[in-house]
């Protein structure tokens, strides 16, 4: 188990927030709203002019901090960088697909989902022998 | 298989086969605790799986909810922007909180599960990969080594054996020609005694005859 990671327990851990402006205006009203020492915020607002390479660089941004214990990302900002999300395989902090307000949630596109689903299926034929 | 065929290096003695044996249960042990571990993480992980699916599919109404709980609100702000508090716009605005508070509750419950998934995953991995270390690596070179040792111990029991049979053997015979020679000289002593009480010794016969042999030329034969 080499890649655990401990959740600091002496400060709380953040929300990190990849999505669109909705999404992130009702989250910050629910009070997960972070602004660091540098100005850095804890979400990132795509709208149309947001480029691939912020939402990578933002994606890369938080998942490398130690502060944010989850990232939510909407799920068609996360079919963007797909190839990101399908290759980050820590449990800390925990990526997790949501659904925004002008697209519906599609579980056939969420990668743990997806990988769940595929656990799911060959256990039941394998019966748990992986 | 070439794990059918390797042994560990050892000397093949009665200790060494002790220590050999009780690693053998150690191992038979870990490997039986081990699957145990293995089948708990297993049952532990299926829960959760069903947990994750269910609480996934229950997020998206959850979400919905407060995305429409926002878009009335903006609505109002849009429309009704008279700023009389008539239109409950402070009740709307905590409503439309509360439903987002709780979809984030859901959202926590939900990255809980899944990093329980993702550490859960591993320790299943790696606790199998033990097993079958244990089983497939482990254990058949201790077996073969038991073997092995065995084998060897028999070597040497029936090598004794054969030294012991030899010497038995060699023992016999020794005895059976110091018995013959014994009778032998009994024999002779015998004789001489007889030989001794008709006045003549058999010895000095013997001599008067080779005397008589050398000296005495009339005896032809």
């Amino acid at each position: 188990m080499a890649n655990r990671v401990q959740i600091r327990t002496s400060s709380s851990a953040l929300i990190a927030m990849i999505a669109d402006e909705d999404t992130i205006t009702g989250f910050l009203l629910a009070g997960v709203g972070n602004v660091d020492l540098r100005r850095k915020t804890n979400y990132l607002i795509v709208d149309s002019k947001t480029t691939v390479k912020q939402i990578e660089d933002a994606f890369k941004e938080f998942t490398a901090r130690e502060d944010i214990a989850i990232v939510l990302i909407s799920q068609y900002v996360a079919n963007m960088i797909r190839f990101l999300v399908d290759s980050y395989n820590k449990p800390i902090p925990a990526i997790l697909e949501i659904p925004s307000k002008d697209h519906p949630y599609d579980p056939a596109h969420d990668s743990v989902l997806s990988r769940v689903k595929y656990l799911f299926s060959t256990e039941s034929v394998a019966s748990g022998r992986r | 298989m070439s794990g059918q065929t390797q042994r560990l290096n050892v000397v093949p003695t009665v200790t060494v086969l002790g220590v050999v044996k009780a690693r053998l249960v150690g191992a038979t042990r870990g490997h039986a605790l081990l699957k145990k571990k293995s089948d708990a993480l297993t049952v532990q992980f299926r829960q959760i799986l069903k947990k994750i699916v269910s609480t996934k599919e229950s997020m998206g109404e959850v979400m919905k909810n407060s995305s429409f709980a926002l878009t009335e609100l903006q609505n109002m702000l849009l429309t009704k922007n008279d700023l009389t508090g008539l239109a409950r716009g402070g009740q709307q605005i905590q409503a439309c909180r509360a439903a987002y508070v709780k979809s984030i509750e859901l959202l926590v419950e939900l990255a809980t599960l899944q990093t329980s998934f993702l550490t859960l995953d591993d320790a299943i991995k790696t606790t199998n990969r033990r097993v079958n270390a244990l089983e497939n690596v482990v254990k058949p070179r201790l077996e073969n080594t038991i073997s092995y040792i065995k084998g060897e111990l028999d070597e040497l029991e029936r090598e004794d054996f054969f030294r012991l049979k030899k010497i038995q053997g060699y023992k016999r015979r020794e005895v059976e020609r110091q018995r013959l020679a014994a009778i032998a000289y009994a024999e002779e002593k015998v004789a001489e005694e007889i030989s001794l009480k008709k006045g003549i010794s058999l010895g000095s016969a013997h001599n008067m005859l080779s005397q008589a042999a050398q000296n005495d030329e009339d005896i032809i034969f």
